[in-house]
């Protein structure tokens, strides 16, 4: 019910506000002084709160970079956690203004939703994990298993094709929060537990006996996560997009946090635009000129977050695989900053 | 002239401005238009700001392809069928609950509410710790608790438990075998019916006998007799037209039969269990309404204890029962929609969890759902008003 009455208050904001609210997202989190950010209930290594209710992650980082680019202060940020199925209408409704949480980059995401993803913070794809006492060693070999999952994602939609086109029964098991997909998946409901890799890495430690279970080989789709605005507000839209470009480009350059003041004293063009030290980047997106040192010096750049929250030292332990810079063979290619 | 002295003492009309009547007439109006122009205006407001926001809007959606898989269906369903097909999965499966809840909700709260009455002081206690502690613990708390101790409790698909080769139980649901109705099943059906047809004569006919001479005649044994009876024969003339599918483990799971899948089992028994304890306090204050002296005049006709509760409380006392009952039958309903929290497949769950998130059409979908709710509320209500009417009192 409570729910509802939040799904309502956004339709009532539907049909009451004058659509003139939808632009100037940068003045009013100035305003108001902080970001609102929407974020999971709960996933360690992407958005996850730890026991005095500090939220970390890599998600959780990109929230905290557009705060530092914004209002200068990294930890000027609220976050609203969200289940997969409340996520768009939060955002469609303003009641958040940036929405960072593990979420799938699609077309109709990105049409028909009215919403725009300002770029993809981690590459990822989805993946089966079961018990090893199952004995099973490819993902062809399921045939009539019952599968565990959350709703309102790509995943059960993935899991609807790779079934079908493999011509294998199953039986979807769809919950609305990831912690009773867990449950049930341990308590023995399902034969397999499917969602994103990097989640199954990161729920894994939730299990009882996480040492009894799996991930299949199979990758089965491609989900490219990142950041999503609403439509309608170009200049919010730049803005978002342009912050998980310099933790990029930082990275690229070999700006990190412990050398970042040092830098500004560079002779290197590339790093006097990014740190604002030359040029009007800053100025372009409405924002200081020290935007991007502002984030480098209080969130790092993109491969210190990756390795502080999901790298091989975490207990996520993922290589970094795709996720690295487009030098380094991945696929993270940050738009030149001029 | 004293026509015309009469006439000038009658008031004179006044002017259609001050006519109590136009005048009344005229607010109205005033009113009824300014909701219809604050509704369109809402109306097309709402439109120009999803078309601002580029959000899709209208009820096309409908039939576009759903690509998505549901647990439980009444109805044929796959992932190739449209999100309005699995609008109809979702409310067939809302209904089914809500159905079976009542169902029990209502037997159990009326023997618990009879049983907290009771002069028998242990059975009395136990229905009274029975509703504190059910009535005083969230409804979803109890349905975790029913999902996950079932679950946990139940063997893994390979270990089952079984019965008689045809009966299995594990952590995947109940599978039982499925009656599979062949050629000439149709004589068995109508025979049924008949049984029925027959039943209805027998006991209007059986009523007015007992009010004309006294006589009783036994209903219940010989409405059973006819029930069994009757397609027994017609089964045995068409020559049993009637095979069983077996469930069969195969793989991972069983395939075949019929299954009743744990998060029914466990949505159906948490709210049947949660709502008797509201029902059965609604039982024991009208069964208290009925005044003593009906009991002990009762009684004093000679009248055995049972038979004093089934005819002379219970009718007296449902008066009193039927319209805060009503109200419950609407919360567990409503209440049914928790079901998204293990994986039921309810109408909330499908069409308002999926279809919206799916689709992103938020206001259509929500509309939707809430029309539909509301038309439930709106049936049982009518169909608990019809019962209460024929319940009222019949002045002799
Ligand atoms: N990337 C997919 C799936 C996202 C998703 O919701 N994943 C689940 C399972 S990893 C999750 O985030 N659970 C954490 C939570 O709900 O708090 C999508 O965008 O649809």
């Amino acid at each position: 019910m409570r729910k509802s009455v939040k799904i309502l208050s956004a339709i009532a904001a539907a049909a009451f506000v004058s659509s003139a609210a939808n632009a100037g997202t940068l003045d009013d989190v100035k305003a108001k002084g902080f970001v609102q950010c929407g974020v999971s209930q709960g996933l360690p290594g992407f958005s996850n709160p730890d026991a005095n209710g500090n939220w970390t992650g890599i998600d959780v980082d990109l929230c905290r970079a557009v705060a530092a680019a914004t209002l200068g202060d990294a930890s000027k940020v609220k976050y609203s956690p969200l289940s997969a199925k409340e996520r768009f209408t939060a955002l469609q409704s303003g009641e958040v203004d940036v929405l960072s949480r593990n979420t799938t980059w699609t077309a109709t995401r990105d049409t028909a939703l009215g919403l725009n993803f300002a770029g993809v913070n981690y590459f990822d794809g989805q993946g089966f994990m079961v018990r090893k006492s199952l004995g099973v060693k490819n993902a062809l070999e399921l045939g009539g298993a019952s599968v565990c999952t959350n709703l309102g994602t790509t995943t059960e939609l993935n899991v609807a094709d790779y079934f079908r086109a493999n011509k294998l029964e199953y039986k979807l098991v769809a919950f609305e929060k990831a912690d009773e997909v867990v449950a049930a998946y341990d308590a023995g409901r399902c034969d397999v537990y499917t969602t994103d890799r990097s989640g199954l890495a990161a729920q894994r430690f939730k299990l009882g006996k996480p040492d009894d279970h799996m991930v299949l080989p199979e990758v089965i789709s491609k989900e490219p996560l990142g950041p999503v605005v609403r439509h309608g507000d170009d200049q919010w839209f730049d803005i978002v997009k342009w912050t998980l470009y310099a933790m990029l480009e930082s990275e690229e350059m070999g700006i990190n946090m412990g050398n970042v003041d040092k830098m500004k004293g560079s002779d290197n063009p590339g790093i006097k635009r990014i740190l604002g030290v030359e040029g009007d980047v800053g100025k372009n997106l409405g924002l200081q000129p020290n935007w991007a040192y502002n984030i480098v010096k209080q969130v790092g750049n993109y491969g210190e977050s990756y390795d502080r929250n999901v790298g091989p030292d975490t207990p996520l332990m993922l290589a970094r695989g795709v996720n690295n810079l487009w030098n380094n063979g991945g696929l993270m290619y940050p738009m030149p900053a001029r | 002239m004293a026509q015309g002295v009469s006439n000038s003492n009658r008031p004179a009309k006044p002017p259609i401005w001050n006519d109590p009547v136009y005048r009344a007439l005229f607010f109205q109006f005033l009113v009824l238009g300014g909701v219809i122009a604050l509704g369109a205006y809402l109306i097309s407001n709402t439109l120009d700001n999803l078309a601002r926001q580029g959000i899709a809007s209208g009820f096309g959606f409908l039939d576009t392809t759903a690509g998505f898989s549901i647990l439980m269906s009444l109805i044929d369903y796959s992932e190739e069928n449209t999100y309005g097909r699995a609008f109809f999965v979702g409310l067939f499966n809302t209904l089914l609950v809500a159905g079976i809840g009542i169902f029990f909700a209502t037997i159990f709260g009326f023997l618990v509410g009879v049983a907290r009455l009771s002069s028998n002081w242990l059975l009395a206690k136990m229905a009274t710790v029975y509703i504190e502690t059910l009535r005083n613990i969230p409804l979803l708390l109890q349905i975790f608790f029913w999902y996950f101790g079932v679950l946990r409790n139940l063997p893994a698909p390979r270990d089952s438990a079984m019965v008689m080769e045809s009966f299995f139980l594990n952590n995947r649901g109940l599978y039982s075998p499925r009656p599979v109705f062949e050629d000439g099943f149709a004589l068995i059906s109508w025979a049924f019916v008949a049984a029925i047809v027959i039943i209805i004569f027998m006991a209007k006919w059986a009523h007015k006998r007992q009010e004309k001479t006294g006589q009783q005649f036994h209903t219940v044994y010989a409405s059973i007799g006819i029930i069994i009876g009757l397609p027994s024969i017609a089964a045995v003339i068409a020559g049993f037209p009637m095979s069983w599918n077996y469930p069969e483990l195969t793989g991972f799971n069983f395939t075949g039969g019929i299954v009743v899948i744990p998060e029914l089992v466990s949505l159906a028994l948490a709210l049947s269990l949660y709502t008797a304890t509201f029902i059965a306090e609604i039982v024991r204050s009208g069964i208290m309404a009925v005044s003593h002296g009906q009991t002990e005049a009762s009684y004093a006709l000679g009248i055995k204890p049972g038979v004093t509760l089934r005819k002379v409380v219970i009718p007296q006392a449902l008066r009193v029962i039927i319209p805060p009952l009503t109200s419950q039958y609407l919360n567990l309903t409503k209440n049914s929609s928790l079901a998204a929290a293990i994986a039921y497949p309810d109408l909330v769950l499908v069409f308002g969890g999926i279809v919206l998130n799916q689709t992103g059409q938020a206001i259509e979908v929500l509309s939707i759902t809430m029309a539909v709710y509301l038309t439930i509320s709106l049936l049982i209500s009518a169909f608990m008003n019809w019962y209460n009417n024929k319940m009222a009192l019949v002045e002799r």
